[in-house]
């Protein structure tokens, strides 16, 4: 493998809803900040690449305005997945292995607020036989959420738990949308918003950017102190109906965890994307996590969860605590598909 | 730094109006299946899987590969989903094969679809959004200003574009796979066929077809067991720029010129006319031939013309360009990219069948999208880079 | 077991209805108060002081926010390149053929894509000077739809040269 580092890291507010802003006025200052961060000028930038939804925005080629601010001129050597921003920086991280790129602006963005979320979400299933039926979500996160607790993964106080850590940390993350100090007995007195979940197993809805920088090693020491290396990176799909899967492990993380070498070291901290309480315990326990290991101290996904850039933003927030030297070792992980359906693990080390 | 690839397997489906004996699911596992047939290789020796198409809301599926993961064999394996335009399909193969070339993986399955009869592309290119007024009515009527442009500009007969279509149309029937196929095409039937946005005849605009391509990409040790030629991929690139700013050169971007320099670099090749033996250029209206021939550098600047003119793009030509019929006679949009790799791996490999350019070593597989600001091309060779 | 249920199903119609809620921007969102007054305003980029119209915010060829006080523009201009459209589309209510025009405001270095009414098919042609026919007052809103369509003026044409950069 080629070595290859984050070196910079960006991102707007989660905010419920982005009144005055459209999609492009939400990146420009991110990327703004990123390349000032980095010192660095669109002349360095070898390779572009984007996570974006054409159905958060109600638009066909939606991410093509993304493109007004990057400022692509001279045209750029770019490419976009209809993905998590996490899975194009995937892509350029393999670009950077092939030789054929030695630093790349990857950025991830989404205003899930212009619609209605859960029901566009049941756009994503079978379109013969279950999108008809219109499960939103939350119902489908719901469904599995009850085989959790009925199979002995987690409890409803445990899955409250989850919300309060991630919470408790995102008052140290100005970018966060739910921060503050709660009880889990207060919260599991609040009712049910589909049973078993309640409002706080949910991760928000969200508005917002991330945007970051890639290097391969000997651009990386130019740019950054203390690089946050790429030590194992993979992704796996499972298949997507939800009757022909383990619901109650996350398989596909399990997997790409182990290809990705999550474990080859201690892990002294996690940034999970799962946008529902009981996945993120799935996700923790598929990663084996244990007391020792600091979870989500941005407060991960549900504390703020900008569709399309949420992923990218755990691979940011585990970075920026590699090169402050607040870890040595770090995973983050992004997800996509209804009930965890498809995972990616990113293992990123210091020095 | 960077390993060699290779295309071992090509599957296409047949495409036409309406596959409807088959879901978006069994189109996709059709041609996949088709290409592992061709790569002799089982589902299982798949390490991972890359596949493109065009807009989401053309179908109406949300990320549509995520239930596609278990007809593509994708159950737990790595799968991406690239989405850049129209040129979807050639940055599909692109990242495919960077997934070999960045020594990830060993056998990479590639492929890209659309299932125009399950969808309204019209539509979804056109929804009319606040704040602006809708006047561009489908791709058409977003080029076909472009092409007035390039016809004012480089001094072209009328008739270049009727000449294109002829040819594309001929070259289809040789092509088992095509979709429209006019068995009496004529210059008179192309000339006197409707204007839709003029100066865009109906016969000189590409179908609206179902269908899907894949390709099984390897590395240089599998390839060389290949019981088949394989293509060797000699040189991959990609190019964008925004849609609009100011003083824009929207008929010849920059995007195209700095993209087929950089690719002809990385390749070796000084004079593409003469070292490259054909060329599969998205072409979904006639008259992007001539202008995408001057954005590849084949011809000088406002010359494109000429080459079809003189009936160098011909198969009999010196440079035969889409021998398979072009995007003019299939367009699954997503799928249009990919297909034109596929065609050009085909013919270096000598498998092109009735439509195999002899002797073919080097071809090109061309896509664009967008505003014409998405480009996406590679060079396939019968030998290794 | 009929006859039938042994058919394949060959087409399913499953209608699909979202709601979007957009938000023009803050860009944008001047450039449309300003339109529902009768006025239009471009506005620089500040690296090269280039007038962008209509706006979105940025210079997408420098990845700037388009700041600094915006610039008034006449309605009237020159045809860039056009096509005449014979294709009817569900979302464009125009009765075919409609000339689709790009249209280079005098002062703007963007073209404004609209129709052009009021000329018969075989008198467009590039480099025409049109001016913008506006519906009645009454019926302005924050829409560039205020503006019905473009009609020739009938000045001489301008130059080939003078716009060609902008196609």
């Amino acid at each position: 493998m080629r070595e290859a580092a984050i070196v910079a890291f960006a991102q707007s507010a989660s905010l419920r809803r982005e009144m005055d802003r459209n999609e492009v006025e939400i990146l420009i200052p991110v990327i703004h900040e990123l390349r000032t961060s980095a010192g660095l000028g669109n002349e360095d930038i070898d390779f572009v690449c984007s996570g974006s939804s054409d159905y958060l925005a109600g638009q066909s080629f939606a991410f093509v305005a993304g493109l007004d601010a990057v400022g692509a001129w001279p045209p750029v050597c770019e490419s976009h997945v209809e993905m998590d921003g996490a899975f194009a920086l995937y892509e350029a991280w393999v670009k950077i292995q092939t030789g054929s790129a030695d630093l790349a602006l990857v950025y991830g963005f989404g205003k899930p607020s212009m619609g209605d979320l859960p029901i566009t979400m049941a756009l994503q299933l079978d379109p013969y036989t279950q999108t008809p039926l219109w499960p939103d979500a939350v119902s489908m996160a719901a469904l599995q959420a009850r085989m959790c607790m009925e199979g002995g993964v987690c409890s409803e106080a445990e899955m409250a738990a989850r919300a309060v850590r991630d919470r408790r940390n995102a008052k140290q993350n100005p970018k966060a949308q739910l921060k503050g100090d709660f009880e889990v007995e207060a919260l599991l007195a609040e009712p049910h918003l589909v049973s078993p979940l309640r409002r706080h197993d949910c991760a928000p809805i969200s508005d917002g950017a991330a945007a970051l920088i890639i290097a391969s090693a000997e651009r990386a020491r130019q740019i950054c102190q203390r690089p946050a290396w790429i030590r194992g990176f993979e992704h796996i799909c499972e298949p997507q109906d939800l009757g022909v899967r383990d619901l109650l492990r996350s398989r596909s993380t399990e997997l790409a965890a182990q290809h990705a070498g999550a474990n080859r070291g201690k892990i002294d901290v996690a940034e999970l994307a799962a946008p529902f309480t009981h996945q993120e315990i799935l996700v923790e326990r598929a990663l084996g996590l244990g007391d020792e290991v600091s979870v989500n101290p941005s407060g991960g996904a549900l504390a703020g969860n900008p569709l399309m850039a949420v992923g990218l933003a755990r691979i940011g927030e585990a970075a920026a605590r590699i090169s402050s030297g607040e870890a040595d070792r770090a995973v983050a992980h992004a997800t996509s598909g209804p009930c965890l359906q498809q995972n990616l693990i990113c293992v990123l080390e210091g020095d | 730094m960077a390993q060699r690839a290779a295309v071992i397997g090509v599957g296409q489906t047949h495409y036409q109006a309406r596959r409807r004996d088959v879901s978006m699911a069994g189109l996709v596992r059709e041609a996949a299946q088709r290409a592992l047939e061709d790569a002799q290789c089982t589902w299982k020796e798949v390490d991972a899987v890359v596949i493109g198409k065009a807009p989401d809301m053309f179908e109406g599926v949300m990320m549509p590969e995520l239930g596609l993961a278990d007809a593509l064999g994708g159950a737990y394996k790595p799968m991406l989903r690239v989405h850049t335009a129209g040129s979807v399909g050639g940055s599909t193969g692109v990242v495919a094969a960077s997934l070999v070339q960045g020594g990830i993986h060993e056998r990479v399955l590639c492929v890209a679809y659309e299932k125009q009869s399950e969808s309204n592309a019209t539509w979804a290119l056109s929804i009319s959004m606040p704040f602006s007024v809708a006047t561009i009515a489908g791709a058409g009527g977003y080029f076909a200003p472009l092409v007035r442009g390039y016809i004012r500009r480089s001094g072209a007969p009328e008739d270049t574009g009727v000449r294109v279509a002829v040819k594309d149309r001929r070259n289809a029937l040789r092509n088992p796979y095509a979709h429209l196929r006019v068995e009496d095409i004529s210059f008179e039937m192309v000339a006197n066929s409707p204007m839709l946005w003029d100066p865009i005849r109906y016969l000189e605009t590409c179908p609206s077809s179902d269908g899907a391509c894949a390709l099984v990409l390897a590395s240089e040790s599998i390839a060389e067991r290949a019981e088949k030629t394989p293509a060797w991929i000699h040189a991959t690139e990609m190019r964008s720029e925004p849609t609009q700013f100011a003083g824009r050169d929207q008929v010849m971007p920059r995007a195209t010129l700095d993209n087929a320099a950089s690719l002809y670099k990385k390749a070796g090749i000084q004079n593409p006319r003469r070292e490259l033996d054909c060329a599969e250029i998205y072409v979904p209206f006639s008259w992007f031939e001539p202008m995408w021939l001057e954005g590849m550098r084949i011809a000088e600047p406002n010359q494109g013309w000429q080459m079809t003119c003189e009936g160098a793009t011909a198969m009999d030509g010196d440079f035969p360009v889409n021998m398979s019929g072009g995007v003019l006679s299939s367009n699954p949009i997503g799928a249009s990219g990919l297909i034109r790799f596929a065609e050009s791996a085909l013919q270096v490999r000598g498998l092109a069948g009735e439509r195999q350019v002899d002797g073919a070593r080097l071809a090109l597989g061309h896509a664009y999208g967008g505003g014409s600001q998405y480009f996406s091309t590679w060079i396939v060779g019968s030998q290794k880079p | 077991m009929s006859e039938d249920a042994s058919e394949a199903v060959e087409l399913l119609r499953i209608p699909v209805e979202l709601d979007y809620t957009y938000s023009a921007g803050q860009s944008a969102s001047r450039f449309l108060r300003a339109i529902a007054e009768g006025r239009l305003l471009g506005q620089r980029c500040p690296v090269d002081g280039k007038v962008y119209f209509p706006t979105r915010g940025s210079c997408p060829q420098h990845g700037v926010p388009t700041a600094g006080d915006p610039v008034e523009l006449p309605d009237r201009g020159c045809i860039v390149t056009y096509s005449i459209v014979r294709v009817p589309s569900e979302n464009i209510p125009l009765e075919l053929p409609y000339i689709a025009v790009q249209v280079l405001l005098d002062g703007a270095d963007t073209v404004l894509m609209h129709v052009l009414g009021e000329s018969s098919l075989e008198d467009v042609h590039m480099g025409m000077r049109v001016q913008a026919v506006w519906r009645p007052r009454g019926e302005w809103t924050t829409s560039i739809g205020n503006i019905l369509y473009f009609k020739p003026t009938g000045e001489p044409d301008a130059p080939y040269d003078s716009y060609r950069e902008h196609i």
